[in-house]
C-alpha cells in the first residue's frame, strides 16, 4: 500500500485539521486520523501544498491533540463499494454499513465524485410516471429521468408524500417498480424509523438502499452521502439497467453542514452566510439524475427540503429552483385546512411535463386540461381575495362561480387520500368535472374537440 | 510557430485554483498540469510562482506533478465544421468525445474542435489575383458549411499584405493552405480554411452602426410591444421557472438571424438535448431547411467545472464575432449570464479578492459591460455589414432584480425582457411583464413595421399599453372597493386588457400554431382586438350593458384566433374579422333602433 503516515499536526480548528511538511499528498485524498485514544476519524484533503495540507475531518477535530494525532494518507479518493448486495441494506454517509452487517466486499469501487455526464450522450426524458396523486399527475407531471423536488417546510407532510410516490409510482401500463435509493440527511429517528416501516410494510425493502445521516450525526457526513447514495444510482441505472427512484431527505440539512464547513474553511460567503458555489454544489448532485443514450435504466429523483421560515426565496430552496426540473410546492395554509397532501399548485411547475404528456402518452386533453385548471384557480384565488375584502355578498354571479370552483378544486381535486391511487384517466376525468361548472366559452385553453367530448354540458 | 515548451511544476491545490512554478509563463497564457494533463489558465503572476485556474476537476492532482506552459492565450478554432455542432465551454467536441470516451467526459482529454479530415469544396474569390495587395478581413472564397450557411473564409485580423497564392477550386481539409500572405515585414503566412483567434479579445471591425431593423422572433410581445434591433444587446431576467429559457429557445427557433449561438452556461443538461433533439426536426421558417444547420450549442451545464463555465460565455462571443466578419447578423443567447458571475465570484474569492457586494468582486461591472460591448451592428473589415445580437438571461436570487448581476446588467442594454412570477403562476406565458420590461428601439422599429407591415403599428401599439396600465389602475380600485365602482365603459376597458393579455400577450410555445407569429399576423391579431375594444366601447355609449358584451360568442373566439389560424392564413383572420363586426353592427342597430323609438 502507499498510504503514508505523520505525525505533524500543525493546527486544529472546528472541522479542519491543518498538517504539516507532508509532500505530495494529492487533493482530494481520504485520510485516516488516529487520536490519543486509538480511535480512527475520517477526513479527506481539501487543499495540498508540501509545506502545508489542510484536512476537513468528518467527525470535527474535538478532543484532538496536535502532539500525539497520527494522520494517514490513503492515496485514494473517497470511494463506494458496488454489488446487488447493496439492495436492502442501510449505510451511513461514508458507506459503512449501519445496519450491524458485514461491509459490501467487491472489487468494484467507484469514486463519489463523479465526472459530469456530457450532454451528448444524454436522451431526453418523457416517459411520464404516474404517482396516483392527481396535483402530480395531472399539474405537475413526473417523467422518468427528471429531477422533482417537493420544496416543503416544517410541520407539513412531505415524508408520507414521498413515501406514497415511492409506494405508488409506476409506468402505466407497467407493473414493473422501481428501485429505490433513499438518503436521509440530518433526520430524527422518528424520520427515518418511518420511512424504514413504509419501505417494510409496502414490501419493497429488499429493492431499496438506505444512506443514512441522523441529526446527531456528523454535519459533515452529510456532504458525502447524497454523493454516496447517487454513485449507487448510478450503479444500479446504469450497470445493472434499472430505473432508480431517488430520495433524499433533508437537502436543507446538507446546505447547512456545507455552510458549516465553508465558513470554517473562510470561503467568501454570498446570500446568508451560505458560500458562492452553493449552486454549483447543489448542482453536481442534481444534475446526476437523467437517462443516458443506449442505456436501458434511468434515475428520477425527487429530493425533499424544507423552506426555512417558509421562504421559497431563501437560498436553498431558490438555487434549488433553479437547478431542478420543476417543483412540488407544499403549503401551510392547505395542510391547515386539514386537506392532504398541500400541494399548492400555482408556484409548483414540471418543466418535462410538456414533452411526457398529451397525446400518446397519457391523453390528448390532458395539456390543455392542465393549464386551463391553472388558469382558472389563479382568476379564482384573485377572487377569493377580493371576496375577503368586500364580502362575498357584493360579487357577481360571475365571480362566485370563481369562488366555488376553488374550494371544490381543493376539496376534490388537489385531496386525496395517502392510499387512494388515481390512475391518469381518472385524475383527467375528476378535472371535467370541475371545469364543466363553467360554460364552454368560459373556458378558452381548452380547444372546442375537447369542450365537445369531455365537457358535461356538451355531452 | 515552433515554441520551446515551458516546464514547471505543481505547487499547490486548492480546488480550481493551482499554484504552479512555470518560469517564463505569461499571464493568461494556457497550461496543461499534472500526469493527466488538465488544461488551465494563468491568471496571475506573483515572483516566480503564478496562480492558474483549471478547467477540470482537480481531484488526486498533487503537489510536485509536472506542469507545461502552451505558449498562448485560450483561443478558439474558426473555420468550417462549427455550425451544427455542440461544444464544451473551452471549445471541446461533445459529440466526438461521446463517441471516444462514453458517457461521461473524461479528464485531460482533448480532441481538437474542427474535424481535419473532412474534406470542404472551396471556391476562390473572383476578384482575387496574386501579388495583389489583401487586407485583413478580406474573403478568399467561400465553402458551402451546411445547407444553410455559406461560409466565408476570410483573412484572419491580424494579417494583411500581398496576396501571392490563392487556391483553385477544389477540395481541401483544413490543414491544406489555401492562400499565402507575404506581410509588411516579408513574413509569408500559410492560409488555411480556419484560423484561431484567442477569446478574451474583441475581434476588430472598421467602424460601428447603429441598429436599423428589428429582429423578428414571431413572438408577439416582444416584437410587438419590446423590439430588439439587430445588433442590439438586451436581458431575460426573471426568477426560476418563469420561463428565460423558453423565451431564448424561442429566440433561438424563430428569430430572422443567419446564425444562431446559444450557450447554455451553468444551466441544465437536459435543456441542451432538448435543443439538439428538437432543432434538426424543425424548418427555418424563412429557408425552410432544418434550423440546425444554422445553429451552434456551446454547454458548460451546471455540473461542469466552474472554471470552464467562465470562458464559455467568450468562446461563444468570439464564434460570434468570426461570423458577423463574415457579413452575417448573428444573434448569440446566453443562458444565464448569472451562472458566469458566479463563476467569476468563485474565482475571486479563491483568490483572496476583496468582495464588493454579495461576494461579487469589484471589477463585476466593468466585465459585464466589457462583455456586452461586443455586440453590435458593425461595418466589417471588408466593408461588409454583420451583427452581433446579444441575448442574455439573467437569474436574480429570489427573484430580486436589485442585486447586483441584474442592475448592473439593466445599465447596459437597451432592451429588458422581465418576467414575472406573477404571471408565471397563473401560466400566462411568455410570463413576460408589460411593465417593468422597456425597450430603448421602438422608434427604430417603427419605422421599420410602419414601412413593411401597417402604418397604424406604433399608435396601435401604445393603446394597447395604454389599456393595459388602466387596467391595473381600475383592478387596484376593485380590489378596494369592489366591481361595483367602475362605470361600464371602465368594466368594458377591464375586458379590454383580458383581451390583448388572453389573445395577443399570451403566446403558447408549445402549440404547433402559436409558436411563431409572423408580424403581419401579429399586427392583424393586435389590431383585431382593439377594433372590437373600439366597437364595443361606442355601444357602450349607446346604452348598451357591458354584460351583454362581455357574453358575446365571438369573444371567446377571438381569444382563440392566434391558434386557429397560422401565419399564412391571413385571409381566414380577415374572414373572421368581419364576422365579428358584423356581430357588433347587429348589436349596433339593434340599439340604435331602440334609440330612435324612445326618442
Ligand atoms: N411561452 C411559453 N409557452 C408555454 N410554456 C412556457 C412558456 N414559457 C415558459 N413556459 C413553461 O414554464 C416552464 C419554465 O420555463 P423555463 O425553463 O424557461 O424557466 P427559466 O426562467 O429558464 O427557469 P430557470 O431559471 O430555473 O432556468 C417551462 O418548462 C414551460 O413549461
Ligand atoms: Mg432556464
Amino acid at each position: 500500500m502507499s498510504a503514508k503516515e505523520y505525525r505533524t499536526a500543525s493546527s486544529a480548528r472546528g472541522g479542519l485539521l491543518t498538517v504539516a511538511d507532508v509532500p505530495n499528498i494529492a487533493f482530494g485524498d481520504r485520510v485516516h486520523i488516529r487520536d490519543q485514544q486509538g480511535n480512527t476519524r475520517n477526513g479527506q484533503v481539501i487543499r495540498s501544498a508540501n509545506d502545508e495540507v489542510l484536512i476537513q475531518v468528518f467527525e470535527g477535530t474535538a478532543e484532538l491533540d496536535l502532539e500525539s494525532t497520527w494522520v494517514r494518507f490513503l492515496d485514494e479518493p473517497v470511494e463506494i463499494a458496488l454489488s446487488p448486495e447493496i439492495l436492502g441494506r442501510i449505510f451511513n454517509g461514508l458507506g459503512e454499513p449501519r445496519d450491524f452487517r458485514p461491509p459490501i466486499v467487491s472489487n468494484l469501487r467507484r469514486s463519489i465524485s463523479a465526472a459530469a455526464f456530457n450532454p451528448a450522450a444524454r436522451t431526453y426524458p418523457r416517459e411520464f410516471i404516474q404517482t396516483g396523486v392527481s396535483t402530480i399527475d395531472g399539474l405537475n407531471s413526473l417523467v422518468r429521468g427528471q429531477k422533482l423536488p417537493i420544496f416543503s417546510a416544517s410541520g407539513l407532510p412531505h415524508n408520507r408524500l414521498a413515501a406514497q410516490i415511492v409506494r405508488q409510482a409506476k409506468l402505466p401500463d407497467d407493473d414493473s417498480r422501481f428501485s429505490v435509493v433513499f438518503a436521509a440527511m440530518g433526520v430524527s429517528y422518528a424520520d427515518a424509523r418511518f420511512f424504514e416501516e413504509e419501505f417494510a410494510s409496502s414490501g419493497v425493502l429488499g429493492n431499496v438502499v438506505m444512506f443514512v445521516n441522523m441529526a446527531d450525526d456528523p454535519p459533515v457526513e452529510r456532504l458525502t452521502l447524497p454523493r454516496m447514495a447517487l454513485t449507487a444510482a448510478e450503479y444500479l441505472a446504469f450497470d445493472l439497467d434499472r430505473h432508480v427512484l431517488v430520495v433524499m431527505t433533508d437537502m436543507t440539512h446538507y446546505a447547512e453542514a456545507l455552510r458549516e464547513v465553508a465558513t470554517a474553511k473562510g470561503d467568501v460567503p454570498a446570500r446568508k452566510g451560505y458560500p458562492g458555489y452553493l449552486y454549483s454544489d447543489l448542482a453536481e448532485i442534481y444534475e446526476r439524475s437523467g437517462r443516458i443514450k443506449d442505456r436501458h435504466g434511468s434515475i428520477t429523483l425527487v429530493p425533499v427540503l424544507s423552506m426555512p421560515s417558509d421562504d421559497i426565496t431563501h437560498p436553498i430552496p431558490d438555487l434549488t429552483g433553479y437547478i431542478t426540473e420543476g417543483q412540488i410546492v407544499l403549503s401551510r395554509e392547505l395542510h391547515n385546512q386539514g386537506i392532504y397532501p398541500p400541494v399548492h399548485i400555482s408556484p409548483s411547475l414540471s418543466r418535462l411535463m410538456k414533452d411526457g404528456i398529451g397525446k400518446d402518452f397519457t391523453r390528448e386533453d390532458h395539456p390543455h386540461v392542465s393549464n386551463q385548471l391553472y388558469a382558472l384557480y389563479a382568476r379564482a384565488l384573485e377572487t377569493r381575495n377580493l371576496a375577503s375584502i368586500i364580502g362575498a355578498d357584493e360579487l357577481s354571479a360571475r365571480d362566485r362561480r370563481y369562488l366555488e370552483f376553488a374550494d371544490a378544486f381543493e376539496q376534490r381535486f388537489v385531496q386525496q387520500g395517502e392510499d387512494e391511487d388515481r390512475s391518469i384517466e381518472e385524475t383527467l376525468n375528476l378535472a371535467w368535472d370541475l371545469l364543466s361548472s363553467f360554460p364552454p366559452q368560459a373556458l378558452t385553453r381548452v380547444n372546442e374537440t375537447e369542450i365537445a367530448k369531455y365537457h358535461r354540458q356538451s355531452a | 510557430m515552433t515554441q520551446e515548451q515551458k516546464k514547471g511544476t505543481i505547487q499547490e491545490i486548492n480546488g480550481p485554483i493551482v499554484t504552479i512554478r512555470l518560469p517564463g509563463v505569461q499571464n493568461g497564457e494556457q497550461v496543461r498540469i499534472g500526469s493527466l494533463g488538465l488544461y488551465g489558465e494563468v491568471i496571475s503572476l506573483e515572483g516566480d510562482e503564478a496562480l492558474a485556474q483549471i478547467y477540470e476537476s482537480t481531484e488526486m492532482v498533487r503537489p510536485g506533478e509536472p506542469v507545461e506552459g502552451l505558449g498562448h492565450p485560450l483561443s478558439v478554432e474558426l473555420g468550417p465544421g462549427l455550425i451544427g455542432g455542440i461544444f464544451d465551454g473551452v471549445q471541446r467536441p461533445l459529440e466526438e468525445m461521446f463517441l471516444k470516451a462514453g458517457d461521461q467526459i473524461p479528464r485531460g482529454l482533448s480532441p481538437l474542435p474542427l474535424d481535419r479530415e473532412k474534406l470542404w469544396h472551396f471556391q476562390p474569390s473572383e476578384n482575387l489575383e496574386p501579388n495583389m495587395p489583401i487586407i485583413n478581413g478580406a474573403r478568399l472564397g467561400v465553402v458551402q458549411e451546411t445547407e444553410t450557411v455559406e461560409h466565408r473564409v476570410i483573412v484572419p485580423p491580424d494579417i494583411e499584405g500581398e496576396l501571392i497564392e490563392l487556391a483553385p477550386e477544389g477540395d481541401y481539409n483544413l490543414e491544406e493552405t489555401i492562400a499565402q500572405v507575404r506581410d509588411r515585414q516579408g513574413r509569408v503566412h500559410h492560409l488555411k480554411l480556419f484560423h484561431r483567434w484567442p477569446v478574451r479579445k474583441p475581434r476588430p471591425y472598421q467602424s460601428r452602426d447603429n441598429g436599423i431593423e428589428p429582429l423578428i422572433t414571431g413572438q408577439r410581445i416582444l416584437d410587438t410591444f419590446f423590439p430588439l434591433l439587430k445588433g442590439s444587446k438586451c436581458a431575460v431576467p426573471g426568477p426560476f421557472g418563469a420561463g428565460k429559457t423558453v423565451v431564448q429557445h424561442q429566440v433561438a427557433r424563430w428569430a430572422n438571424a443567419d446564425i444562431v449561438i446559444y450557450v447554455g452556461c451553468g444551466e441544465r443538461g437536459n435543456e441542451l438535448v432538448d435543443v439538439l433533439d428538437s432543432f434538426p426536426k424543425l424548418k427555418d421558417p424563412y429557408t425552410g431547411r432544418p434550423l440546425m444547420d444554422r445553429t451552434l450549442l456551446i454547454a458548460n451545464t451546471s455540473n461542469m467545472p466552474v472554471v470552464a463555465r467562465e470562458a464559455s460565455i467568450y468562446v461563444g462571443i468570439t464564434i460570434a464575432e468570426y461570423y458577423r466578419d463574415q457579413g452575417y447578423d448573428v444573434v448569440m443567447l446566453a443562458d444565464s449570464t448569472s451562472r458566469w458571475a458566479e463563476a467569476l465570484r468563485e474565482v475571486s474569492g479563491r483568490l483572496g479578492q476583496m468582495p464588493v457586494e454579495e461576494g461579487y468582486p469589484a471589477y463585476l461591472a466593468s466585465r459585464l459591460a466589457a462583455f456586452y460591448e461586443r455586440a453590435g451592428r458593425v461595418e466589417t473589415m471588408d466593408c461588409g455589414k454583420g451583427s452581433v445580437t446579444l441575448i442574455g438571461a439573467v437569474s436574480p436570487p429570489g427573484g430580486d432584480f436589485s442585486e447586483p448581476v441584474t442592475s448592473h446588467t439593466k445599465e447596459i442594454i437597451q432592451t429588458f425582457w422581465a418576467l414575472s412570477k406573477e404571471l408565471a403562476d397563473a401560466r400566462h406565458y411568455p410570463a413576460i411583464d408589460w411593465v417593468d420590461s422597456f425597450s430603448a428601439d421602438v422608434g427604430t422599429a417603427a419605422e421599420w413595421w410602419h414601412e413593411n407591415i401597417d402604418r397604424g403599428w406604433e399608435k396601435r401599439r401604445a393603446q394597447a399599453l395604454a389599456m393595459l396600465a388602466r387596467d391595473a389602475e381600475l383592478s387596484r380600485i376593485v380590489n378596494l372597493v369592489g366591481p361595483e365602482a367602475l362605470s361600464s365603459a371602465q368594466r368594458w376597458v377591464l375586458e379590454g386588457a383580458a383581451l390583448v393579455k388572453d389573445g395577443v400577450l399570451q403566446q403558447s410555445a408549445l402549440d404547433p400554431v402559436d409558436t411563431f407569429s409572423s408580424p403581419e399576423k401579429q399586427f392583424m391579431l393586435l389590431d383585431l382586438v382593439l377594433t372590437v375594444y373600439d366597437e364595443g366601447a361606442a355601444l357602450i355609449e349607446l346604452g348598451v350593458p357591458v354584460q351583454e358584451l362581455s357574453e358575446m360568442p365571438v369573444l371567446a373566439r377571438l381569444r382563440r384566433c392566434k391558434e386557429l389560424y397560422d401565419s399564412s392564413q391571413t385571409d381566414q383572420l380577415k374572414a373572421f374579422r368581419d364576422e365579428a363586426l358584423s356581430d357588433f353592427k347587429a348589436i349596433h342597430s339593434e340599439y340604435a333602433q331602440r334609440g330612435e323609438q324612445t326618442a
